[in-house]
C-alpha cells in the first residue's frame, strides 16, 4: 500500500518538477506576490504620511496684503501664500471642482477689527468629505490656531496676565498601542498571502489528479493498473501537499528578507517576524496545507475539463479570506471558537505572533487538531468520490 | 482467458450495452467487431474494470471484475481507447512508471523496460519525452506500458486507430507473437478486413448486441455472403435497434 503510494508521489513530484506552468506558479507568482504587493502599500503609506509634513504646503490666500504679519506666520510654519481665485465665489468654485484643495480668504477689513479687538474674520475654504484635500485644510487650520494663540499671548501680555491662565487644561496623549501592535492591522495582510502562495503552489497537481489525467487520456490506462483508487489518489495529494509547502516556505521567506528592507520603523511599525516567528508561521500553516490540497483536489473532481477546473480553482483561492475578512471589518478579538475555522484560525494566531502577543496554546492546539481532522475528512471524501465511474468524464 | 456473461450498462437513458456474451480463450486472438456507437469501448472497459456492469457478470482468468477487481487487473493489460502519456516524462520513464505500480521490483523492471523497448522497437526514441510524439510512437509506448508486467491476458482498444501503414504491420506483429506465447488477445476494431487478416474468432457487435460469434469462415458461411464487407453489413442488420 505504502510502496504504491510513494510510488505515485515520486512521480507526481518529478513530472510537475518538470513543469514550467507548476513550477512558475508554485515557485515564483504564489510567493513572489504576495511581498511585492506588500512593498508597493508600505512604501504609497510612508510617502504620503511624510511628503505632506515635511513639504512646503502652497496655501492660495485671497487679499494677502491685509495680512502682512499672518503671511509672514503662515511662512514660518512652512506655508507658502500663493495668489489665487480673486473672490470668495470663486475660491469656492475652486475648491468644488478640485483645482485646489483648500484657499483663504481675508477679508479687507481683517486688520481693522484685528486692531479695535473685533474678533476678525476670515474663510477657509476646503471640501471636508474629501479626506485627501482635508489633510492639506487641516495643516491650514492648525497653523491659523496657532497664529490665534500668539496674538491672545501677546494681548494678555500687554495687560499683565500670565498667559497661562489662557490654558486652563493641558492635555497630554498617552498612546498604548506599541510599534508591534500597529504594524498588525498592515501585516495581517501577510497571512491571506501565505495562504494563496500555498493554494498557488498545488492548484495545477490538484487538476491534474481528475481533470488533468482524463483530458491528457491517461487516467483510464491508471485505473486498469493493479492498484486501488486510494494507493492513486493519496499519492496524488501527498505530491500535492509537497508543492504547496515549498510554495509556502519560499512565500516565508520573501516576506521576511523584503520586511528587512522596508522602512516600517517610519511608519512607527517593528513587526516581530524574526526566523522563530517565521518557523512559528509555517508549524502553524502546514495542517492548513492539507485542507487546501484536498479541498482543490475535491473540487476540481467534479468538472469536466481543465479550464473548467482552472475557472472553480481560482474561486475557491478566494474562499479562505472570507473568515478573514469578515472578522476584519467587524474588527473581532481571538475567540475560541474562530480557532475551530481553517485559514481564520492560522490568520489570527498569526496576527498574535506578529503583535508579540503571548500565544495561547489551548487556541494553537485546536487550530492544529480541527484544521488536520476537516483535512483528512475532505481527503477521505476525494478518496471516496475517485471511486466514481463519472470520474472518466 | 476471458468470460463474458450476459452484461448490460446504461448511461442514462442510453442503453450502451444489452445482453453481451462471449469467450476469450488463451492462445487465440479475438475481435469485438462493430460499427461506431455499438458498445466496443463500453464492454472492454467493463473488462479492465473501471465501469461496472448494471447486470450480468465477466471474469479473467476466472477473477470476476466486480468482486475481485484487483485480481482480475493483475491479469490484464490495457490499452483503453485514445490512451496518452504523461508528456514530460520520456518514453522509459512512462514504461517503468507502470511496471512499478504493477507491482514489479527495481531490478526487474530495468530487465523488463529494456525487453519491451526492444520488442517494440522504442528504442531510438525511448529517452524522449513523449510530449510530440506521433501517434505511431505514442500507441507503442502506450502499448509497450500495458504489456510491461507480461499479462497473461491483453486487451486493446481500436489499437490501430490513427497508424500509418508501418506501424499497422509492425503491431500486427505483435498481437500474432502474443498469441503465440500463448496469451488471450481481445481487441476491438470498427474495421473488417483488419480484423479477418488476424483474427481466430470475430463477435459482431451491433447496437449493444451480439450479431454473431463465430471464424471468419463461419461467418461468411451463416451469412451467406463471400465478400467480408458484405458478411458484416449483413451481420449487423440482424439487431434491431432499442
Amino acid at each position: 500500500m505504502m510502496g504504491t503510494t510513494f510510488t505515485v508521489f515520486l512521480k507526481e513530484v518529478l513530472d510537475n518538477f518538470r513543469d514550467r506552468r507548476t513550477l512558475s506558479s508554485a515557485l515564483l507568482m504564489g510567493p513572489i506576490f504576495g511581498p511585492i504587493l506588500f512593498a508597493f502599500v508600505i512604501n504609497l503609506s510612508i510617502e504620503r504620511s511624510f511628503e505632506s509634513a515635511e513639504s512646503t504646503l502652497e496655501l492660495p490666500v485671497i487679499g494677502q496684503e491685509h495680512a502682512p504679519n499672518l503671511v509672514a506666520f503662515l511662512r514660518s510654519q512652512n506655508i507658502d501664500a500663493v495668489d489665487g481665485p480673486d473672490d470668495t465665489a470663486a475660491a469656492m468654485e475652486a475648491v468644488k471642482t478640485g483645482t485646489y484643495d483648500v484657499v483663504l480668504v481675508i477679508p479687507a477689513e481683517f486688520g481693522e477689527q484685528l486692531s479695535e479687538m473685533i474678533p476678525a474674520r476670515i474663510e477657509l475654504v476646503s471640501d471636508q468629505a474629501n479626506s485627501d484635500a482635508e489633510r492639506d485644510a487641516r495643516r491650514a487650520r492648525n497653523a491659523l490656531y496657532a497664529y490665534q494663540r500668539l496674538l491672545s499671548g501677546t494681548r494678555v501680555v500687554a495687560r499683565g496676565i500670565n498667559p497661562r491662565a489662557l490654558q486652563p487644561i493641558n492635555i497630554d496623549e498617552v498612546d498604548v498601542s506599541t510599534p508591534s501592535g500597529r504594524s498588525a492591522m498592515l501585516l495581517g495582510m501577510m497571512s491571506y498571502f501565505f495562504v494563496f502562495a500555498a493554494l498557488m503552489g498545488g492548484m495545477y497537481l490538484a487538476i491534474d489528479t481528475t481533470a488533468g489525467e482524463r483530458e491528457r487520456g491517461s487516467l483510464e490506462p491508471l485505473l486498469s493498473l493493479p492498484v486501488t483508487r486510494d494507493q492513486l489518489i493519496y499519492g496524488k495529494i501527498a505530491a500535492t501537499c509537497l508543492f504547496m509547502t515549498l510554495s509556502l516556505m519560499l512565500s516565508l521567506t520573501a516576506f521576511y528578507v523584503s520586511l528587512k528592507f522596508m522602512p516600517l520603523e517610519q511608519l512607527g511599525m517593528t513587526p516581530n517576524f524574526g526566523p522563530d516567528v517565521v518557523l512559528a508561521a509555517l508549524a502553524i500553516f502546514l495542517p492548513f496545507i492539507l485542507v487546501g490540497a484536498a479541498l482543490m483536489t475535491l473540487v476540481a473532481s467534479f468538472t469536466k475539463s481543465y479550464r473548467e477546473a482552472q475557472t472553480w480553482l481560482s474561486v475557491v483561492l478566494i474562499a479562505p479570506t472570507m473568515p478573514i475578512l469578515i472578522v476584519s471589518i467587524l474588527t473581532l478579538r481571538p475567540r475560541t471558537e474562530f480557532m475551530f475555522v481553517p485559514s481564520l484560525s492560522q490568520h489570527l494566531l498569526l496576527v498574535d505572533m506578529v503583535k508579540n502577543e503571548p500565544i495561547n496554546a489551548l487556541h494553537v492546539a485546536i487550530s492544529v487538531t480541527s484544521t488536520l481532522l476537516i483535512g483528512i475528512i475532505l481527503t477521505w471524501v476525494c478518496a471516496r468520490l475517485y471511486r466514481r465511474e463519472g470520474l472518466l468524464g | 482467458m476471458i468470460t463474458v456473461k450476459d452484461i448490460h450498462k446504461s448511461f442514462g437513458k442510453v442503453h450502451a450495452v444489452r445482453g453481451v456474451s462471449f469467450d476469450a480463450p488463451d492462445g487465440k486472438i479475438t475481435a469485438l467487431l462493430g460499427p461506431n456507437g455499438a458498445g466496443k469501448s463500453t464492454t472492454l472497459r467493463v473488462l479492465y474494470t473501471v465501469l461496472k456492469p448494471d447486470e450480468g457478470s465477466a471474469n479473467i482468468d476466472g477473477a470476476d471484475v466486480v468482486t475481485d477487481s484487483l485480481a482480475a487487473r493483475k491479469r490484464i493489460g490495457a490499452l483503453p481507447h485514445g490512451a496518452g502519456l504523461y508528456p514530460h516524462l520520456t518514453a522509459r520513464e512512462n514504461i517503468a512508471y507502470f511496471a512499478r505500480l504493477c507491482g514489479l521490483d527495481k531490478a526487474e523492471i530495468d530487465d523488463r523496460v529494456d525487453q519491451i523497448v526492444k520488442l517494440l522497437e522504442i528504442g531510438d526514441f525511448a529517452e524522449r519525452r513523449t510530449k510530440g510524439f506521433s501517434q505511431g510512437q505514442r500507441t507503442k509506448v502506450s502499448l509497450a506500458r500495458a504489456l510491461v508486467h507480461d499479462p497473461q491476458n491483453v486487451i486493446l482498444d481500436e489499437p490501430s486507430n490513427g497508424l500509418d501503414v508501418m506501424a499497422t504491420r509492425s503491431l500486427r506483429e505483435i498481437i500474432l507473437k502474443l498469441k503465440d506465447d500463448g496469451r488471450c488477445v481481445l481487441f476491438s476494431s470498427h474495421v473488417m478486413q483488419e480484423v479477418a487478416a488476424l483474427c481466430d474468432d470475430i463477435c459482431i457487435i451491433a447496437h449493444g448486441k451480439v450479431a454473431i460469434d463465430d471464424s471468419i469462415d463461419g461467418i461468411r458461411e451463416r451469412t451467406g455472403c463471400d465478400d467480408i464487407e458484405d458478411a458484416f453489413v449483413n451481420a449487423i442488420h440482424r439487431v434491431a435497434p432499442e
